[in-house]
């Protein structure tokens, strides 16, 4: 049936088709009219949602490239979240940095475009494609502020490496391709399992190869560097968008093509990961320790975050994929609602994201420290926050698969990370302000739009039972 | 029993104060008495509460082994549940909480005069998860309990504190935090263990009690669980937070670090940490106590030369806590009713301690002991307060501090008694360093011209200091009030880890441990005295 066909690909579409309405839109906006631009991408997102979830349990698939399994659903879902989220937060900052919106708005669509299909995509070369479609979004996103060097210096500097990311992800296909005439994830890994390629080094290549690519895209040591100048430079709203957002998707394709098609070979790359999970967890809270900008500073943390991601990864079991998939979810959150308050207090000269910027701000804004402690709490991990239970579920993967050794080394440097966002705390809560102008008070959608995000860091902090559930369900489908 | 959840009322009730509070508007700057006396009464009900589940707790020795149970499925895919339930021990933890709790709200009146509704809100949230630290039998829900008071603590250390108070919150919760961290990971590989065992999760410590754990996993999850709890304690070496936090701290906060957070160490110890693994519990409990020796007489003797009265009192604390890790350690009957008693009277005389300590410096804004002198003369019903907690605190007899020191020795001379020698040398150095404060504090001409118009106690200050009193001269009195209801526990967490040690060390000596057979509990007081033997613990060699 042509309609069947269409199934797996109906959320994307919504999002697709929303994106060239909020450009259409913008190309007949007479000069100095107002248009709810940021209204018809939440509209967007919204039906991209609805069909998310009415493609739950159905396991949907089209062309053979891509699937709409519960596990991209999930996904999908998560990366919804984070656009709306975004959107919300977007509305006080676009118009006072005076950003066009049409474009912003419909770039944030298309990455989100890129992003879903990221995690739908059953397919090397579609995996790709998406991730580009992503990247390039993205790209322009951080390079937003033209005005402003940092941003277009972080653009640039992620542009170049990116590039550089994707066409080794793009060589390493080539290889896989090259080895077992397919680039589809079931037929490359049906190949692997028969033909026991373990030891074949044309296949370990092409698996290395995809592994800087992805690694890149999640920012794991020693693939990091680009990531705080980017973070720094773009706008913080769209810092909080890359991090959780792109770290998703990244995370979703990355856990499906090693998980699935490169599972029989978990014994040639589990060593890797785990040492480029044990570097990323250590020198992202390590390096965070010293950083007195706050987007710099959670940049790293950002970096710390992949690394706990990555060990759902290594522990290869069911509990290790649902733990990702929650991990993303209560990360998404969190992370959203922190860049959003950097974001609300900034200005449009100046970012306003200097730990002393936040000195006395529960004199000030008392409701928005409260706020920022919930935020980094959770991102430290401490109960009742989404981040505890997440973390919780990442490091009882771990051990499940038998890594007591990482799971001792996460617990350390989330202990270590707990310092600097304690930092912001102390700021906050503990020293006097100095004559440095008050931030504008938050309101609004954006006010509700942070709201939303503690919401969730609480719900899933509290009550992770149903949440739980539904990742567990995520992964049993498929795999 | 009622129908009532009682333990979650307990816990529920300062909750719901706290998210009251928020909505209360600060009317009246640093003196609003509405949001002060708000919190007082939620605290003081929440006092009754737990006075309510002592009057329907069934103490007899064949009554149930936890009571007041409540257990709710909260995360079912991992076996995590909301699971209360107290014993005596807990219970006992869990009256002193809701007693010291409003005592240490009416030190504040003075001593907190800037965002009283922060620190209010503070002050009950950290209230609820102390309690919830104590009836948790999920050690998922525990852990949860015992991370979640590290921020309010945090806050009232850091915004109230003192001039060093940045550094020493973020000490404290740094150092608490890496003690507590490795222990999740040892509960994370418990849960995995039970799965393996029995194809289930479980984080339910009753279900776990009775999972067989090789020694040599044993040996990693104890020091895991150990180190978090003697962090907590605080064990010498682990102690250096310690004395900055409780200096630090403004007097509410050093009355409830000192009074509760310190027996969330000790009862985790007895709660966990040795029943859970008992061969490795054993197998550790002689380098335990020769570390607690150290700590009582290392913390006697660095109390000694503080000039600062807190610091005195923060190092004395170090040496009193010696005291329960090392009556823990004897794993007989003796020492754990020692210890448990020890950390009710520590509570007590130590929250006064520093009760009356911050009265003092309220007045004068100095805490160097060296800037006092002739008091007696200028506050005399201060120096009969003091006086009372510091013999209390010294363990003369017929007060608190007297009956768990004495029980402690009683069971670390049955193990081993150079343990009691050292210990005994430690009672002796409390009472020089703490007489030797209250004489330079009190006795003498008054030097310093600051001192000689200072107001004595005011009514409040009666409300704060005349319980705390009362309850150590009650205490020492009537000790069998409180060793009651704790008996039955400890005699089962001490057959729980006599009947996992290797046959060889079961000798006769285990009769002792139980307390002998005559007593299920009250050893020292009901019963004849076990026959003396030294060592009885060498045999077995583990």
């Amino acid at each position: 049936m042509f309609s069947n066909a269409f199934d797996a690909v109906i959320p994307v579409i919504c999002l697709a088709l929303a994106g060239l309405v909020v450009m259409l839109a913008e190309a007949f906006r007479g000069k100095g009219e107002r248009m709810p631009l940021g209204g018809l991408a939440l509209i967007g997102l919204v039906g991209a949602a609805a069909a998310s979830v009415l493609l739950w349990n159905r396991n949907a698939t089209s062309f053979g490239v891509m699937t709409a399994d519960n596990f991209s659903i999930f996904v999908n879902l998560v990366i919804i979240m984070v656009g709306i989220l975004t959107v919300a937060i977007s509305s006080q900052t676009v118009e006072r940095d005076g950003l066009p919106a049409g474009e912003y708005y419909a770039m944030l669509l298309f990455a989100i475009v890129g992003m879903m299909l990221m995690a739908q995509a059953t397919d090397l070369l579609l995996i790709f494609l998406a991730l580009e479609t992503m990247s390039i979004a993205v790209y322009i996103l951080t390079g937003f502020r033209r005005d402003q060097v940092q941003s277009t210096e972080g653009a640039f500097k992620y542009f170049l490496l990116g590039a550089f990311a994707s066409s080794f992800f793009l060589y390493g296909v080539a290889f896989i391709y090259g080895v077992t005439g397919s680039t589809g994830l079931d037929r490359v890994g049906s190949v692997i399992a028969a033909q026991s390629m373990s030891g074949n080094v044309m296949i370990l290549l092409g698996v290395g190869l995809m592994l800087v690519g992805f690694a890149f895209k999640i920012a794991a040591v020693p693939f990091h560097m680009w990531s705080p100048d980017a973070y720094e430079g773009a706008p913080a709203v769209v810092t909080g968008f890359m991090s959780t957002g792109v770290k998703a998707a990244a995370i979703a394709a990355f856990a499906r093509v090693f998980l699935s098609a490169l599972e029989p070979m978990i014994t040639d790359w589990a060593p890797i990961i785990w040492g480029m999970a044990a570097a990323t967890m250590v020198v992202g809270t390590v390096v965070g320790v010293a950083q007195t900008s706050l987007k710099r500073m959670l940049a790293y943390s950002s970096i710390a975050h992949g690394g706990y991601l990555l060990l759902g990864i290594i522990a290869g079991s069911d509990v290790g994929k649902a733990a990702i998939l929650y991990y993303l979810a209560a990360y998404a959150v969190t992370n959203l609602g922190a860049f959003g308050i950097i974001a609300l207090l900034g200005t449009r000269a100046r970012a306003n994201d200097d730990l002393r910027d936040y000195a006395g701000l529960a004199q000030s804004h008392p409701g928005v420290a409260a706020l920022m402690t919930f935020f980094l709490l959770s991102l430290g991990g401490f109960p009742p926050t989404a981040g505890f239970i997440a973390k919780w579920y990442v490091f009882s993967a771990a051990v499940g698969a038998g890594y007591y050794g990482l799971a001792v080394i996460g617990v350390l440097s989330s202990v270590v990370s707990v310092f600097f966002y304690l930092r912001v705390v102390v700021m906050m809560y503990m020293s006097e302000r100095d004559a440095r102008p008050v931030p504008a008070p938050v309101a609004g959608v954006a006010l509700a739009g942070l709201a939303l995000s503690l919401a969730g860091v609480l719900y899933l902090g509290i009550l992770p039972a149903r949440v739980l559930d539904w990742a567990q369900a995520s992964v049993s489908t498929i795999f | 029993m009622t129908g009532l959840p009682m333990l979650s009322l307990a816990i529920l009730l300062p909750v719901i104060g706290a998210i009251l509070l928020l909505f209360v508007r600060n009317t009246d700057g640093a003196k609003d008495g509405l949001i002060r006396n708000l919190t007082l009464a939620v605290s003081l009900a929440t006092f009754a509460v737990t006075l309510a589940l002592w009057a329907g707790f069934d103490s007899a020795p064949a009554g149930e082994s936890f009571q007041f149970m409540e257990r709710h499925p909260w995360i079912p895919a991992f076996g995590i549940e909301y699971f209360l339930g107290i014993d005596g021990l807990s219970l006992m933890l869990i009256v002193l909480t809701g007693f010291l709790t409003p005592i240490a709200l009416l030190t504040s009146w003075d001593s907190i005069g800037s965002r009283v509704k922060e620190f209010s809100i503070f002050m009950l949230v950290l209230e609820a998860a102390m309690i919830g630290v104590f009836c948790a039998l999920d050690l998922f829900l525990f852990y949860v309990f015992w991370d979640i008071l590290l921020i309010p603590m945090y806050f009232l250390i850091g915004i109230w504190g003192y001039d060093q108070r940045v550094y020493a919150a973020v000490k404290f919760i740094l150092y608490t935090l890496a003690g507590s961290v490795l222990m999740l990971v040892a509960i994370i590989g418990l849960s995995w263990m039970h799965f393996a065992a029995t194809g289930q999760y479980s984080f339910n410590v009753l279900e776990l009690y009775a999972l067989d754990i090789p020694f040599n996993v044993q040996y990693w999850f104890f020091l895991a669980f150990a180190l978090a709890f003697a962090i907590k304690v605080p064990l010498f070496p682990f102690h250096t937070w310690l004395p900055d936090a409780h200096v630090q701290a403004p007097t509410p906060g050093s009355v409830i670090l000192a009074g509760v957070l310190l027996k969330m160490g000790g009862y985790g110890l007895i709660r966990f940490a040795f029943p859970l693994f008992p061969e490795a519990g054993a197998y550790f409990a002689p380098v335990i106590a020769m570390l607690s020796v150290v700590a009582i007489i290392y913390g006697a003797l660095v109390a000694m030369v503080q000039p600062d009265m807190k610091k005195l009192v923060a190092y004395s604390s170090v040496s009193h806590m010696g005291f329960v890790v090392l009556g823990i350690t004897t794993l007989n009957v003796q020492g754990i009713q020692g210890a448990s008693f020890q950390m009710l009277a520590h509570g007590v005389s130590t929250g006064g301690l520093f009760a009356l300590v911050g009265m003092m410096s309220d007045r004068r804004h100095t805490r160097l002991i060296s800037e006092y002198g002739g008091i007696k003369a200028v506050m005399p019903k201060l120096t009969a307060a003091f006086l009372v907690i510091t013999l209390a605190s010294v363990g003369l007899p017929g007060m608190n501090g007297f009956v768990g020191e004495f029980l402690i020795m009683l069971g670390a001379f049955q193990w081993d008694a150079r343990y009691a020698v050292g210990a005994g040398l430690g009672v002796i150095l409390s009472a020089v360093y703490m007489l030797w404060m209250f004489q330079r504090l009190f006795y003498g001409p008054v030097t310093n011209d600051h001192n000689k118009h200072l107001p004595d106690l005011s009514f409040r200050e009666w409300a704060v200091i005349g319980p705390l009193a009362a309850m150590a001269i009650v205490m020492g009195v009537f000790p069998n009030v409180f060793l009651k209801p704790m008996g039955p526990a400890v005699d089962r967490i001490v057959e729980r880890v006599i009947a996992h040690q290797p046959a060889s060390a079961r000798t006769d000596s285990d009769e002792f441990r139980r307390g002998g057979p005559a007593a299920a509990h009250l050893p020292a007081f009901d019963s004849p005295r076990p026959p003396v033997t030294t060592s009885v613990r060498t045999a077995g060699g583990y």
